[in-house]
């Protein structure tokens, strides 16, 4: 994981637990001209330990986070890819905007000094699947090589439709996740014009408030998060270190507009209980859920809606949180980084804090886990994520039994 | 002012991202430098931007060692 609280997953999940805000002014670029002029970014990003600074040239800031995680990841797993396996080991790691900042470089490029000064790493430098790319030339893995890209579900249906392929026979394990890069001149006036970012600039730190009546957009974050899934009985002979086992996908589309959810929540609660169906896990017993909670108005309190009606009075005590409260908002990592911080929850029993939750807003009801984090038990816990285009997606984590 | 060569080997190492002393005269971007073939693009490009001076596609293709640069930036550039 690449994270705005750290580098690594140990030290972004300390800084998750502790209810730090990794949302900062920006400084890459002049922002004076914006309504937005903060952002959660990366700070202090190393590529020494990854590879080169003649091969990180050929690759979108984006790409390069996503190599950092993926290599965590594969570093983390212990496995070994020999001829015998590798092609059965695969990728699947999207992104919701891709390459952009290399797009912005380029297009400059050639107004400037036309087109014969594009740098002839321009595409495979900043195309979404480069990632999956990049890390199957790396560690030989030949087995289905994807990017699904779907805004900001993008993290979730990688890792869902990966652990369907597994599941299919497609494979026996795969590195899936998602990155993101889109802090960009373009980019952030790109949201900034779709009215979906917080103007908060006299308060970044604050200005991600998922369910707070005084709320006002969400916040753009960038990172990359990957994780290795794998088939039980593969993790399990080779002595793998398990952290959870994925029990429940489930998707849907809202079929409603480009941006908006429809007030009732009602795609975001198709994805919840298709996920929930897929496990076969009672709702009552879901402690924790990592919620999408951009800090949206319509968004929140849409998706909090969804998990009443999906949950009935079990949603009275499940324990519901917005880590984008600290870090932003992904995108199309968003569900990647979610998902580890979902897993982890259920490693250490931790229901991660909403922070900034002053003021509850009218109609939101739930346990929210303002402030700071609470230790309960949790056996399965659930992260959601919704996109533009009403692309909706949610995962079911479980303790190994 | 470096002259021509050390100009060339400097722009050599740095885009290959290898060191200055690996950069031998008679070197093979491909074979001896670890180059492909995207990455000799670009070090044409940068040779066309330190040297300021454009060099036509087919001419670049012929450029595939440290020498053969030399040689075209000297004939082309007086």
């Amino acid at each position: 994981m690449v994270s705005p609280l750290g580098l690594d997953v140990q030290e972004t999940w300390k800084n998750i637990v502790a209810g730090k805000s990794g949302v900062a002014p920006i400084v890459a670029f002049d922002v004076e001209a914006y309504s937005t002029r903060f952002s959660a970014s990366v700070r202090g990003f190393d590529i020494t330990p990854y590879f080169s600074d003649k091969d990180a040239r050929k690759m979108d800031i984006f790409v390069q986070f996503g190599m950092a995680a993926g290599i965590q990841a594969m570093l983390d797993s212990g496995l070994e890819v020999t001829d015998a396996n590798a092609h059965r080991v695969g990728c699947a790691i999207g992104s919701g905007i891709g390459g952009i900042g290399q797009i912005e470089k380029n297009t400059e490029i050639v107004a400037r000094s036309g087109p014969r000064k594009i740098s002839p790493f321009f595409v495979p430098g900043s195309i979404i699947n480069m990632i999956s790319g990049n890390l199957s030339v790396r560690y030989n893995l030949q087995g289905p090589n994807l990017a699904v890209v779907t805004a900001c579900t993008s993290g979730t249906h990688n890792i869902g439709l990966g652990a369907r392929l597994i599941a299919l026979g497609d494979a026996d394990a795969m590195l899936v996740g998602g990155a993101e890069m889109a802090t960009t001149p373009v980019g952030l006036g790109g949201f900034a014009a779709a009215r979906a970012l917080s103007t908060r600039n006299d308060d970044p730190a604050a200005a991600s408030r998922p369910w707070d009546r005084d709320r006002d957009g969400f916040v753009l974050g960038d990172g990359a998060g990957v994780l290795m899934i794998e088939e039980y009985e593969s993790a399990k002979a080779r002595g793998a270190h398990i952290y959870a086992e994925i029990t429940g996908f489930g998707m849907s589309g809202d079929a409603y507009h480009m941006t908006l959810p429809p007030e009732d929540g009602r795609g975001a609660a198709a994805a919840m209980r298709n996920a929930i169906a897929d496990s076969g896990v009672p709702v009552d017993q879901i402690g924790y859920i990592n919620a999408h909670g951009t800090s949206t108005n319509a968004g929140d309190l849409a998706e909090s809606r969804a998990i009443q009606a999906v949950l009935g009075s079990a949603a009275e005590t499940v324990a519901v949180s917005s880590t984008k409260s600290m870090i932003g908002h992904l995108l199309g990592a968003a569900g990647a980084v979610e998902a580890i911080f979902s897993i982890l929850a259920l490693r250490d029993q931790v229901a991660p804090p909403t922070i900034n939750l002053d003021n509850p807003d009218e109609g939101c009801v739930l346990n929210y886990v303002p402030h700071t984090a609470q230790q309960r038990t949790i056996k399965h816990a659930l992260s959601n994520s919704f996109g533009f285009g009403g692309t909706n997606g949610s995962l079911l984590f479980s303790q190994l039994d | 002012m470096s002259s021509i060569e050390e100009r060339v080997k400097k722009i050599v190492a740095e885009q290959l991202g290898v060191k200055e002393e690996e950069v031998q005269t008679e070197a093979s971007f491909v074979e001896d430098l670890g180059a492909d073939s995207l990455d000799t693009v670009e070090l044409v490009m940068a040779l066309e931007e330190e040297f300021e001076t454009e060099i036509p596609d087919e001419e670049a293709e012929k450029i595939t060692t440290v020498k053969l640069a030399i040689d075209y930036i000297k004939e082309n550039l007086a």
